[in-house]
C-alpha cells in the first residue's frame, strides 16, 4: 500500500520534528514547509493527502494560506492553534478547515484525527448509506438503525444526524449547523442546537452523558465519529 | 501646595468668623467693638490656623505611611509570586530535564520498568506544567481587565460531565454526579465555567483523602445557575474561609504542589459573570463550594420538536 503523504506547514522546527517522527513511525510520508509561502508551493507541486497547518505563521497568516489552499485543494486540512482561541478556530473552520488541534496536544489524539481526516478523503461523495459504529443511516429511506434496531427520530433530528454523518471526521461550527438545518435566520439560536443534540444523543448514544458519536467541541461546535 | 493649603486657610477663617459671630459682643453680628476683642479674634484665628495646618500635616503623613504599607504589601505579594512560581514551574521542568538526562546517559543500565517509570514522570510533570501555565494565563487575563465573557447557551449537565472526564482516569470514579433532568439551558461563558470547575475539581482531588467521594449538584434557582461541589476532606479552618480566594494564598502547612492561583481564578471568573462563590464547612466534614451564577435560562419545553 502507498503511504499517505502529509504536508506540515509550521514555522517551529521543534513541532515539525516531533510531527515528523510521530507520523513517519506510523507509516505516513512527511513533507515539510517552514513558511506559508513555501507551503503553498509544495502543496501545489505535490498535492498531499492531508495538510497540517499552523495558524500562527510569521510570513502570511494561517488564515490567508487556508483561503488560498481552499481555492483548489479539496482534501482535509488540519489546523494547529493555541488554546483559548475559539474565535480564531471557528473562523478557520468556517473558511474550510476540516478539523483542529490546540497545542499542546497528545500524539494519540493527533493520530486519531489524522486517520479520521484521511478516511474522510476516501469516502464516496454521495453514498446513500452511512455506517458508523453500531449506527446505520439510510439517507434515502430516512431511517436510522442502532444495533439493527430501528430508532425513531423526528424530521429535524434526522436532518441533524444526517448532516453530522455526512461530515464524519470534520468539526462543524454551531453557526454552520444552524444555517444548514434551520436556515440563515436561526444563525445565532444555539439553544435549538443544544436541545436537539441532547434529544438526539438520548436516542443514538449508548451513554448520552459520555457520547461516543456526537462529541462537543467546547465553544466551537460538534464533531461526529 | 497652594490648593492643599487653601481649604485649611478657609476653614480657619470660617471658624474665627463663627466664633466672632456668636461670642464676641455685640453678639450675632460680625462687628467687634473693643480692641481686646480684636486681639481675641486674631488669637482665635491663629489657633484655628495652627490646628488646621497640623491636622493637614498629620493626614498627609498618614497617607504616606499607607502608601508605604501598600507598596510593602505589593513587594511581599511579588516575592510570594516569584517564590511560588519558581517552585511550581521549576519542579516539573527539573523532573523533565532530569528524566531525559537519565534516559540519555544510562539507557543501557535502566530496566524497561524504570524507563517507563521515567517516561511516566515526564508525562505527569508536563501535564502539571501545562496546568500552571494555563492558570497563569488565566490570571493575567483577569488582571489585564480585558477579560470579556462570551455567553452562549450551554447544557450544564454536559459541561460537568466533560470536566469530570478531563480528570485523570483513576480519580474519575470519585465523582458523584446525577444529571439534573429538569435543568434548563443557561447562557454562560462555557469556556470560563469549565476552567472554574476544572480548578474546583482539581483542588478537591488534591486535598482530600484518596477514596473520599466528591459530590456535584447543579440546579436552576431564581435565574441563577447554582453548582455545588462538596468534598469529604478536612474542610478549611474557620479563620481561613475568607482568605482562600486571595491570589497566591495557600493554607498554612499545605502540602507541596499548587500555586495558590486556582481559587482566585474561580472567584474571578464567577465574578466576571456577576456571580459569587460561597465557601462553607459541612458540619459532617469537608468543604462545600457553591457557585451562584446569574444566567438567562431557556426551558426545553418551549421548543417544538418536529
Amino acid at each position: 500500500m502507498n503511504k499517505a503523504e502529509i504536508l506540515i506547514i509550521d514555522d517551529e522546527p521543534q513541532i515539525r520534528k516531533l510531527l515528523e517522527i510521530a507520523l513517519e513511525s506510523n507509516d505516513y510520508k512527511v513533507l515539510q514547509a517552514s513558511s506559508g509561502k513555501e507551503g503553498l508551493v509544495q502543496a501545489a507541486t505535490h498535492p498531499p493527502e492531508l495538510i497540517i497547518l499552523d495558524l500562527g505563521l510569521p510570513d502570511k497568516s494561517g488564515h490567508e494560506i487556508l483561503k488560498a489552499l481552499r481555492t483548489w485543494y479539496n482534501k482535509s486540512i488540519l489546523i494547529l492553534s493555541v488554546q483559548n482561541n475559539e474565535t480564531d478556530i471557528v473562523a478557520a473552520l468556517d473558511a474550510g478547515a476540516t478539523d483542529y488541534l490546540t497545542k499542546p496536544f497528545r500524539t494519540a489524539e493527533l493520530l486519531a484525527r489524522i486517520r479520521a481526516a484521511i478516511r474522510r478523503n476516501q469516502l464516496p461523495d454521495d453514498s446513500p448509506q452511512i455506517q458508523s459504529g453500531s449506527l446505520q443511516i439510510d439517507l434515502i429511506a430516512r431511517t436510522v438503525k442502532k444495533n439493527q434496531m430501528l430508532v425513531k427520530l423526528t424530521s429535524t433530528e434526522f436532518n441533524l444526524l444526517a448532516l453530522f454523518a455526512k461530515n464524519e471526521g470534520r468539526v462543524l461550527t454551531h453557526q454552520f449547523i444552524l444555517k444548514e438545518i434551520w436556515g440563515h435566520a436561526y444563525y445565532s439560536e444555539t439553544q435549538y442546537l443544544r436541545v436537539f443534540v441532547g434529544t438526539l444523543r438520548k436516542k443514538i448514544e449508548d451513554n448520552p452523558n459520555q457520547p461516543a458519536h456526537i462529541i462537543t467541541e467546547s465553544g466551537v461546535g460538534y464533531r461526529f465519529s | 501646595m497652594l490648593f492643599d493649603i487653601l481649604p485649611v486657610l478657609f476653614s480657619a477663617v470660617l471658624s474665627a468668623l463663627t466664633w466672632n459671630y456668636f461670642f464676641i459682643p455685640p453678639r450675632f453680628t460680625f462687628h467687634i467693638d473693643k480692641a481686646q476683642d480684636v486681639l481675641m479674634f486674631l488669637l482665635y484665628f491663629v489657633i484655628a490656623l495652627v490646628n488646621a495646618v497640623l491636622s493637614f500635616k498629620i493626614r498627609k503623613a498618614e497617607s504616606k505611611a499607607r502608601d508605604k504599607e501598600e507598596k510593602e504589601k505589593t513587594i511581599k505579594l511579588y516575592n510570594t509570586l516569584l517564590n511560588t512560581l519558581s517552585h511550581e514551574l521549576r519542579t516539573p521542568i527539573a523532573t523533565i530535564i532530569g528524566a531525559i538526562d537519565t534516559l540519555q546517559i544510562s539507557t543501557n543500565k535502566l530496566s524497561p520498568l524504570q524507563q517507563s517509570e521515567l517516561l511516566n514522570e515526564m508525562d505527569k510533570a508536563s501535564v502539571r506544567l501545562n496546568r500552571q501555565v494555563e492558570n497563569l494565563l488565566n490570571m493575567s487575563r483577569l488582571e489585564s481587565g480585558f477579560l470579556k465573557i462570551k455567553r452562549d447557551w450551554c447544557d450544564g449537565n454536559e459541561l460537568i460531565y466533560a470536566v469530570i472526564q478531563k480528570q485523570e482516569q483513576v480519580f474519575q470514579t470519585r465523582f458523584r454526579f446525577e444529571p439534573n433532568e429538569k435543568l434548563p439551558l443557561f447562557k454562560l461563558d462555557s469556556g470560563l465555567i469549565e476552567q472554574v470547575l476544572q480548578n474546583l475539581f482539581h483542588n478537591a482531588i488534591q486535598y482530600t483523602p484518596h477514596d473520599a467521594p466528591i459530590e456535584i449538584v447543579i440546579k436552576a434557582e431564581n435565574l441563577n445557575c447554582i453548582i455545588t461541589v462538596r468534598d469529604h476532606g478536612s474542610g478549611f479552618p474557620t479563620s481561613e474561609l475568607e482568605s482562600v480566594f486571595e491570589k497566591f494564598y495557600r493554607l498554612p502547612h499545605s502540602k507541596a504542589g499548587g500555586s495558590g492561583l486556582g481559587l482566585s481564578i474561580v472567584k474571578g471568573f464567577v465574578e466576571a459573570h456577576e456571580g459569587e462563590v460561597l465557601l462553607e464547612n459541612n458540619p459532617d466534614g469537608g468543604a462545600i463550594f457553591t457557585l451562584i451564577i446569574p444566567a438567562e435560562t431557556s426551558f426545553i419545553s418551549n421548543l417544538k420538536n418536529e
